[in-house]
């Protein structure tokens, strides 16, 4: 394309009475050679726009950049598609912040619009990343969250491939007895049939689902949109074509042998609620040791769960089931449950079945810390407890008991997918969710550390499988998405509008390993010699790449090492030595947000600061730091997210990874012998735009007490 | 196996709620290539997510992930939302519905460049419901900031003929237009989720618990604006009496929830709620007290961990039992709260500067019903005729489930088949 430029200056929200901006016109059109520059009191309305639109027609421009706004307000009346646009927040960062009609104002302005045209001159359309792909979806497990993920996938109009390690599908609904209703008022009956067969039945006769059984993924190589899956399945190996992966390979109970303490292994009448089910479906309640029908069964809850030295987390599905069970109990109407635990966790509408068990005078419910199982001698069991409602020490007598043990995800035990991926066979820091393949962020459920995979079920969270059912759908759709996305040659979340990718330059690579090793993601795979393999379907469109290059040669479309650095030499640096000037790196969805904020309120900051939106700070690339220094920039401020176990970063890493850069930014200041602390970074988030005066205000002031860069002038 | 095409006929989907639900479901259903409309009763998006603090257990800031989701709504062609906007009347089956829907004034049009000229020169204050009267704001304002869209509202009921001249003189780009009236318009669509929500159940209506009589006793949502930094305070918890900072705070557990006077349910949010609203507490102040009155503490999953780092702090003090009475201290603006301890079946008296009531999760359906659309007695939403429920509207959840429901009712409004009764509960 062509480029032909307009620049669009607004002169409302008190633009025009800050700044001059006939100065900052003539500027543009004389320095940056912009053949067409323009203003208006209100580009935003209609006229404004129209404005735009008709020299679009007329003049043919095509890379449009507009001095006005944030690029967070007024999105719909700034698109123009077929267009680049590019968006210079002068009314927020040239004009709310500092003072109007200072000198200081004026030269914002101009500092702005030189990087916005910058931009534009090095950016250009996006091109989508295409390639021969396949929607059709793996779901790994044939549990009741996989079938149902399998189901809704094949109504949705997309082939399944079902991958389930037994040689029957259904999972853990296969071992129950009974299940507690779906309702929203839980009354009689209180129990009720699987229906595990049902569902089989569904998947099985549905036409777009092929069923492997007895089956395991032995290998998973290539990238969303198209993978390479390996799959065994009593005894024949097959490679299909997956576009994307719903992994629900659910869990394992609590290996029960752990709790002697509770008496498993010590007493054939202590159970697990598994082996519980599995009694109960039989036909009666009786005891292992003897066959006998037991008549008071006790059930303790939290069995190796919440519990330091086993589980820490709670299993949230065992005080309803212990609930459940104590019903299969009272099925015999002179047969006595007995409930002892911690907290009964019964949250939302399911305090309803709660409180029906707590109107049948033949469940009792009471609190207590379990100390010991015991013989009583009789052939019954003794529970010692502590602390319990029946004051500070108390035993029960039973005749079985229950341990409420707890579910251990299957990723905790076994990679699963067995990537090919350079980055290992699993997903990634799984120890921080206790082994769960769960997502990091609150507000998306369905992120994994690799693209194209969405984890639901018990391997994502303990829950129950209603709630399996519904996390079935949830995941289903995000495969969906993928998969179309990745069609489009499109980014999936959290850049699900993206068209760009990063391209390296690979002759220019010297294979160090920097990239492969920093991606959040695990999107580029090396060979032996170390070269990087970019696997764009992998991609999240972060540019940690892009700032791990030594040799600078990893690009995006709208998005480089040179667009920015190029923007930051073009920084003007004040001709008084005293006044310095800062260069504040900003992670667009929450450090520029929280400068926009400040911005709107009218706080003033100091002048010493020009702020440039990246990605993620993860693109920060080092060689920034040598084009600004060596311009007699005198400091620079990296603001990005929170990092740690707790990380808001949504690229995971790239805020972390840009402080460990600057963990080695020291060897590039001493080559230009400058001192360390004129490069700082900190973690900034949303919300916490009210500490960004004095934040910025100390920065100035340290580098004012290091002095002016002698690089200067 | 062959690849099977989709029916024929453009999918359009309505989301009724712009909340996280509303929002989730939207931009998920939009970006699989549908169509998605969403109709917001408040003039912002983001509904009640946009009210808090922080989430529990990361103590990470809601505006972070609501950003992402309006960067997406920005972003997405597909999307259309209408704020300040209600849903009249729904006819129609599954795959063709026409829905009416009326957009009240907000008196302020998109030549609204969100300068804050109106603001600045309005005349009349009125009592801030963002933050739950806590505090008084403009009748021409912004919702809060970081509100989106980034338009101004005018109260024109609370603004008199002086105001009207004062805020459109100030206004340079006839953004402000007292003729507005309300619009009905119809839209035709294939599929409906109802993502509505909840209220904080009314705590005026808990005679023994004080609130509305002593001031020192809050709401646990009033907790979360006093904690934002974008609240009444800026962030600072002090107490409503005197201003004064909290030096012991106690937590009133299940405050009408599970309790069949009032609502009797679980509300599943107010323990790691107030776990949460602990740590705001002590990190303003590191001598300050908590104590949290419970029947059983209800941290499920993962929270667990949360409830053991909270645990953790010797400042704070867990007692089971079920608070009886609050009453005012009678020498100081201090609260006392009377409970027996379950364990002990002693009875004890705790007094505090400031009492939070965790009050729990009232489904909008409780007050507000959308037309054609089944509700439990509680006003739980139903999912039937094709009207797919989502998030709290449905039953109690906290955001993370939440998301996790509004994608699956997505995908459910998505599908062929029509998913009937399948979901009424999470049991």
């Amino acid at each position: 394309m062509d480029k032909k430029y307009g620049l669009y200056i607004c002169t409302g929200c008190s633009i025009g009475e800050s700044i001059n901006v006939e100065k900052v016109a003539t500027k543009s059109k004389n320095a940056l050679k912009i053949p067409i520059v323009k203003s208006h009191f209100a580009l935003c309305a209609k006229e404004g726009v129209d404005l735009i639109k008709a020299d679009i027609t007329n003049e043919g421009i095509n890379t449009i950049i507009i001095a006005a706004c944030s690029p967070r307000v007024k999105y719909e009346e700034f698109k123009f598609p077929g267009c680049l646009v590019e968006r210079v927040p002068l009314r927020e960062l040239a004009v709310w912040i500092n003072e109007p009609n200072s000198e200081e104002a004026q030269l914002a302005a101009d500092d702005y619009i030189r990087m916005g045209v910058i931009k534009a001159q090095k950016a250009f359309m996006p091109e989508p990343f295409l390639f021969e792909t396949t929607k059709d979806i793996l779901v790994i497990g044939g549990g009741i969250t996989g079938m149902t993920a399998a189901i809704e996938i094949a109504n949705a109009g997309y082939n399944v491939f079902l991958v389930e390690k037994e040689d029957r599908l259904g999972g853990f609904l296969n071992k129950l007895y009974k299940k507690i209703p779906v309702s929203n008022k839980y009354q009689e009956p209180l129990i009720v049939d699987t229906e595990v067969d049902k569902i089989i039945k569904e998947v099985e006769s549905n036409p777009h689902i092929k069923v492997y059984k007895s089956a395991k993924v032995e290998k998973t190589e290539g990238m969303p949109g198209a993978f390479d899956v390996t799959i065994t399945s009593n005894g024949n190996t097959e490679t299909v074509k997956i576009g994307a992966i719903v992994l629900a390979a659910g869990w394992r109970p609590y290996d029960a042998s752990k709790l002697q303490h509770l008496g498993y292994g010590k007493f054939q009448d202590v159970v697990t609620n598994i082996e519980f089910e599995e009694i109960a479906k039989k036909g009666s309640i009786v005891r292992p040791s003897d066959g006998r029908e037991a008549t008071k069964v006790a059930f303790i809850q939290c069995a190796g769960q919440r519990d330091p030295n086993h589980l820490q987390y709670c299993s949230a599905m065992c005080c309803a089931t212990s609930l459940k069970q104590a019903k299969y109990v009272r099925q015999n109407p002179n047969a006595v449950a007995m409930i002892l635990y911690k907290d009964l966790r019964t949250p939302g509408t399911l305090e309803y079945y709660y409180k029906e068990a707590q109107n049948d005078a033949g469940i009792m419910l009471t609190k207590g810390d379990v100390i010991s199982v015991t013989d009583a001698g009789n052939g019954n069991l003794f529970i010692e407890m502590e602390d319990s409602l029946f004051g500070k020490k108390a035993k029960v007598e039973a005749d079985l008991i229950v341990l409420a043990t707890g579910i251990v995800p299957e990723t905790a035990i076994d990679p699963v997918l067995n990537l090919t991926y350079r980055q290992g066979p699993g997903l990634p820091d799984l120890d921080l969710y206790n082994g769960f393949a769960d997502s990091n962020f609150i507000c998306f459920q369905y992120e994994t550390r690799r693209t194209g995979i969405y984890a639901a079920g018990a391997v994502r969270q303990p829950m129950n499988s209603t709630e399996a059912q519904e996390d079935a759908r949830g995941a289903a759709l995000k495969a969906i998405q993928c998969v179309e996305h990745i069609a489009k040659g499109m980014a999936v979340h959290p850049r699900a509008w993206d068209l760009t990718y990063p391209d390296p330059m690979m002759t220019k690579c010297t294979a160090c390993k920097r990239c492969t090793e920093e991606c959040p993601f695990g999107a580029i795979d090396e060979d032996e010699k170390g070269t990087p393999f970019y696997k764009v379907g992998r991609c999240r469109r972060c540019g940690t790449c892009m700032g791990a290059c030594p040799e600078r040669i990893v690009s995006f479309k709208d998005f480089n090492v040179d667009m920015i650095g190029t923007m930051m030499k073009n920084v003007s640096v004040p001709s008084d030595e005293e006044e310095p000037r800062i260069i504040v790196l900003a992670c667009e969805n929450d450090a520029y947000p929280a400068i926009d904020t400040i911005a709107n309120t009218k706080v003033k900051l100091n002048s010493a600061v020009r702020f440039i939106q990246v990605r993620c700070l993860g693109s920060t690339n080092l060689v920034w730091v040598a084009d600004a220094f060596s311009r007699g920039i005198d400091g620079m401020l990296l603001l990005g997210c929170k990092y740690g176990d707790n990380y808001q970063c949504h690229f995971a890493k790239g805020s972390e990874l840009a402080n460990y850069r600057l963990g080695k930014v020291q060897e590039t200041l001493d080559r230009l012998m400058l001192e360390a602390d004129r490069v700082q970074m900190m973690q900034l988030a949303i919300d916490e735009y009210e500490k960004l005066p004095s934040l910025i205000e100390d920065f100035v002031e340290r580098v004012k007490e290091i002095g002016p860069n002698p690089y200067r002038g | 196996m062959s690849a099977h095409s989709s029916e024929s006929t453009t999918p359009r989907l309505l989301v009724i709620g712009g909340g996280f639900s509303g929002l989730t479901s939207a931009v998920d259903a939009a970006e699989k290539g549908i169509e998605v409309i969403i109709v917001e009763k408040n003039p912002y998006l983001g509904g009640r997510v946009a009210q808090l603090n922080k989430y529990f257990p990361k103590l990470c800031p809601p505006n972070c992930g609501l950003e992402i989701n309006f960067r997406r709504i920005r972003e997405n062609p597909l999307i259309t939302f209408y704020t300040m906007a209600e849903v009249e009347d729904i006819s129609g089956s599954p795959g063709d519905y026409t829905v009416t829907i009326k957009l009240n004034p907000r008196y302020v049009n998109d030549n609204c460049t969100a300068c804050n000229a109106c603001t600045e020169a309005c005349p009349k204050t009125i009592p801030n419901e963002f933050n739950f009267g806590m505090d008084l704001i403009k009748a021409a304002y912004l919702p809060f900031n970081q509100a989106f869209p980034l338009k101004y509202v005018v109260d024109a009921a609370h603004c008199d003929n002086n105001c009207k001249k004062a805020c459109m003189e100030a206004c340079k780009y006839n953004a402000i237009d007292f003729n507005m009236k309300p619009v009905t318009i119809t839209k035709k669509v294939t599929s409906i989720i109802l993502a509505t929500g909840w209220n904080p159940y009314d705590a005026n209506k808990i005679d023994n618990l004080g609130f509305g009589q002593i001031k020192n006793v809050i709401t646990n949502m009033m907790m979360e604006r006093l904690a934002s930094p974008n609240g009444p305070t800026n962030g600072k918890i002090i107490r409503p009496s005197d201003g004064k900072p909290v030096d012991s705070v106690i937590f009133v557990q299940c405050a009408g929830s599970r309790d069949e006077n009032h609502l009797a349910f679980c509300s599943y949010i107010c323990c790691m709620a107030s776990l949460k609203q602990a740590q705001y507490i002590r990190e303003q102040n590191k001598d300050a007290k908590i104590y949290i009155f419970y029947i059983d503490i209800r941290t499920p999953g993962k929270y667990e961990q949360f409830y053991w780092k909270v645990k953790e702090d010797p400042n704070v003090i867990f007692i089971k039992g079920k608070v009886a009475k609050v009453t005012q201290d009678t020498s100081s603006d201090d609260v006392i709260v009377e409970a027996e301890d379950m364990l002990t079946g002693e009875k004890i008296q705790t007094k505090a500067s400031l009492v939070v009531l965790a009050t729990g999760m009232e489904p909008s359906g409780a007050t507000m019903k959308v037309p054609k659309v089944e509700y439990t007695e509680e006003g739980f939403s139903i999912s039937s005729n094709g009207i797919f429920a989502a998030g709290c509207s449905k039953y109690p959840l906290d955001v993370a489930k939440s998301v996790q429901d509004a994608t699956g009712a997505a995908m459910k409004a998505l599908s062929l088949k029509i998913h009937e009764g399948e979901e009424v509960s999470h049991g």
